[in-house]
């Protein structure tokens, strides 16, 4: 396939889901720009594994394909003839959806293959299924599974045949999630480095945690994660954070609050006794953001939101503060990105470069 | 028939034995041990060098053959055909088959199929029926059909309460307990050692506080009842330390561990391979040195597999779905004598003491873990120096799910007898592997 370069946005304002004065995409631009050709990934599996280069490599062109969703007419043919297959073994709107408009923004061709977790157990393996999708011409499968992993046995079983996309594996690990984190983060702080960033709510069962603590970690930000003890893993601070288990140590000078959704669930097996007691402990308030953190804190959320639960429902509207929507409109633009390079050829891939570097 | 193994290192803790000499088997004994017997009337002379060992077939007191119930992971006559490849000639099997070992005909059942395999296979009845921890078996009458233990292995019995009765009743046979260690609040939903690893993988952990609880409690116990506790594969530093000190206090406890836990750690588990997951799970670096210590100073007595099949097809699932077990007669000599022999933790006396001797000596097999003459001829040839690269596909066993795949083994049994007869010899595997 031969790339069409003028499909690739090389001006345009971006202005779609900016709520507040500065947009999604304004700032961080000035970075300097790495060369794409360096990609090597056929995958996105986990974020551990990104280098600081790859994930700049992943921001930067999802800064210039962003400029596709601000124009009326949102496509271009970058991966035209290319076939994409949404897998979900778990519900989710706005990963889906998000991964479908990405690839459509892009006109590859793109197939959503939902299925209920209970058919894995009693019905084709996991492999079957991506074998019989990839028989049938599919370039790249994007995957949602409760089991932790999985993206990582496909990978290993089928190597550079398919491209294997993690939308999100069990407790493992979210790269998109994490990627528009950062993407989002520093189109309003360029310089993570020394930054301290809190996340706060269900460490143990939280994949996005774990994607942001690795990726935050290769920028140099200063990480910290709060839960109740029964909600914090073992060994986290392996990972290169700091734990705590009071909100007011831990939010203390933050410069960027990130709430993680409250399962209902966390009640009823027993690992806190009530989401009453919770939301009086842990529930991101404007009172506890103005007593503990940067007067110009950035508050961000992966949703879907318990509002009244994990955060007060004043706080995510507050578009001065709440980076919630752009969060969303980045994810798009990430997952662009992450589809465009893990299916490209390093030619197409260092033709890139020059429009990136022209659309600064 | 008189086969005459002659010139090779013959090592046997039992007897203390450790020199070079011949060694001649007629028909299902062993007639005569010495320096350069007499080859006349021999039927067949197998000449050997001092780099090879002639040492007693080996016993796993911890396997799983499957049987009855599921042939499609394993068989008794499969299960057999493993063991032998790997130098066993006695193992015990555990008794959570469908249906449950847990009453004289399931006994007379499993005698029946382990006849024609030439090897010993001794039951361990289950300690409750049906393993549901509500009734005690008849273990008087089970062990007078040939039950060696009890054990409820796959699960633990969960009330304080049943394993007390349990102790004190089997105390009247001499029988110990095969203690399956797991507290099953605390297993949760765990799939992995609770620690660093399961937090980067993001799998629900199993603690080994999970374990050790039920150590100290059986400790306890023992130490109530003057029951016989033998605990089956141990797998935490937590639960070493318990046994060391009940140990040292003279309760008549025992403890096994498997080549698993002893090499591999939870790091092994980042490939989401379900070939690494078993229960209890590969733990932690400090857990594994702690066992390695452990076996050195003689507190956990006894290397067991835990032999546990399963088909490919049910472990071609994601790391969380898939069934726990690794199976292990086919590997078990190979690892241990590279990671222990070949590094000088354990000499060759030690090593089967382990493998042999001990094993044979804590579930009273007679007939096993010695070398002597007059006794059965359960040997095992063993070139110690053998390199050979783990393949599943060339396995015994009916099933291929060894954590040990791939890798390099430094040394295996070559030949195995079982009362006499030469059920395994690797010489016409490989030729017949080129036919």
């Amino acid at each position: 396939m031969t790339t069409n370069a003028s499909s690739i946005p090389s001006e345009g304002t971006f202005n779609v889901g900016d709520h507040s004065s500065s947009g999604a995409f304004l700032l961080g631009q000035n970075l300097p720009l790495v060369d794409p050709a360096l990609w090597k990934r056929r995958h996105a599996i986990d974020s551990a594994s990104f280098t600081a280069q790859e994930v700049q490599i992943v921001l930067q062109t999802a800064r210039s394909f962003g400029h596709i969703l601000s124009r009326p007419i949102k496509k271009v043919p970058t991966l035209r003839g290319k076939v994409v297959v949404n897998m979900f073994y778990e519900n989710s709107t706005r990963t889906s959806t998000s991964f479908a408009l990405a690839a459509q923004y892009l006109s590859a061709d793109l197939i959503n293959f939902n299925v209920s977790t209970s058919s894995v157990k009693k019905g084709e393996s996991l492999i079957d299924t991506a074998e019989t999708l990839a028989a049938m011409g599919t370039d790249a499968v994007v995957i949602r599974h409760s089991s932790s992993g999985v993206c990582q046995q496909l990978a290993n079983y089928f190597g550079d045949r398919l491209c294997i996309l993690n939308a999100g594996d069990g407790y493992h690990d979210h790269p998109t999630q994490g990627l528009l984190d950062l993407l989002t983060i520093q189109s309003r702080l360029p310089e993570i480095s020394g930054k301290k960033v809190v996340i706060v709510g269900d460490i143990l069962h939280s994949r996005v945690a774990r994607s942001n603590i690795y990726l935050l970690k290769l920028f140099g930000a200063n990480v910290h994660v709060v839960a109740p003890a029964t909600l914090l893993p073992v060994d986290i601070e392996r990972l290169g954070c700091t734990a705590h288990t009071k909100i007011e140590e831990a939010l203390d000078g933050a410069d960027v609050v990130m709430c993680l959704r409250m399962q209902l669930e966390r009640q009823s097996s027993g690992l806190i006794p009530a989401m009453s007691e919770y939301t009086r402990f842990y529930c991101i308030t404007k009172e506890r953001l103005k007593r503990h953190c940067q007067p110009n804190v950035l508050l961000m959320h992966p949703g879907p939101m318990n509002r009244g639960i994990e955060i007060a429902s004043d706080v995510a509207d507050d578009l001065a503060l709440s980076l919630i929507t752009n969060q969303v409109t980045n994810g798009v633009a990430i997952r662009m990105a992450l589809l465009y390079l893990c299916l490209s050829t390093p030619t197409e891939r260092s033709v890139l470069l020059r429009f990136q570097g022209d659309s600064v | 028939m008189k086969i005459l193994l002659q010139g090779a290192r013959v090592i046997c803790p039992t007897s203390n034995t450790d020199s070079i000499q011949d060694l001649l088997i007629e028909e299902s004994v062993i007639a005569q041990m010495g320096e350069r017997l007499s080859t006349d009337g021999v039927d067949k002379v197998i000449a050997l060098t001092s780099d090879q060992w002639v040492i007693p077939g080996l016993v796993d007191v911890h396997v799983h053959f499957r049987d009855p119930g599921n042939s499609d992971k394993e068989t008794t006559a499969s299960g057999a055909a493993a063991a032998v490849a790997g130098g066993f000639t006695s193992v015990c099997v555990m008794p959570n088959t469908t249906p449950v070992i847990d009453s004289t005909p399931m006994i007379l059942y499993l005698l029946n199929a382990a006849r024609p395999t030439g090897i010993q296979i001794h039951p361990i009845a289950a300690v409750t029926k049906g393993l549901l921890g509500e009734e005690m078996t008849a273990m008087g009458t089970l062990k007078a059909h040939g039950a060696v233990a009890f054990s409820d292995d796959g699960r633990p019995v969960a009330k304080a309460s049943m394993m007390r009765k349990a102790l004190e009743y089997s105390r009247m046979f001499d029988l110990p307990i095969v203690c399956h260690a797991e507290d099953c609040s605390l297993f949760g939903n765990g799939v992995m050692h609770e620690g660093y690893y399961s937090t980067v993988l993001g799998m629900p952990g199993i603690p080994s506080v999970c374990e050790s609880v039920i150590v100290a409690r059986d400790i306890e116990l023992v130490r109530y009842t003057g029951g016989r506790v033998h605990f089956a594969h141990v797998s935490s530093k937590e639960s070493v330390s318990l046994i060391r000190k009940a140990k040292e206090e003279g309760l008549p406890v025992t403890a096994e561990t498997t080549p698993h836990y002893l090499t591999l750690t939870d790091a092994c588990c980042q490939d989401y391979d379900p070939d690494f997951r078993m229960n209890g799970p590969l733990r932690a670096d400090d857990d594994q040195a702690a066992l390695i210590q452990a076996l050195i100073d003689g507190v956990i007595d006894v290397i067991a597999t835990d032999h546990a099949p399963h088909t490919p097809e049910e472990k071609a699932m994601p790391f969380d779905c898939a069934p726990n077990g690794v199976i292990g007669l086919e590997t078990s000599l190979g690892v241990m004598l590279t990671n222990f022999y070949h590094t000088g933790k354990l000499n060759p006396t030690e090593l089967i003491q382990v493998m042999s001797s001990r094993p044979a000596e804590i579930f009273k097999l007679p007939q096993a873990g010695r070398l002597e003459v007059g006794a059965r001829a359960d040997i095992a040839i063993v070139d110690p120096n053998l390199e050979w690269t783990v393949d599943p596909m060339t396995f015994k066993s009916k099933s291929r799910n060894t954590p040990f795949k791939g890798q390099t083994l430094k040394g295996r049994a070559t030949h195995t007898f079982a009362a006499g007869q030469l059920l395994f010899s690797l010489e016409s595997e490989q030729s017949e592997a080129f036919c």
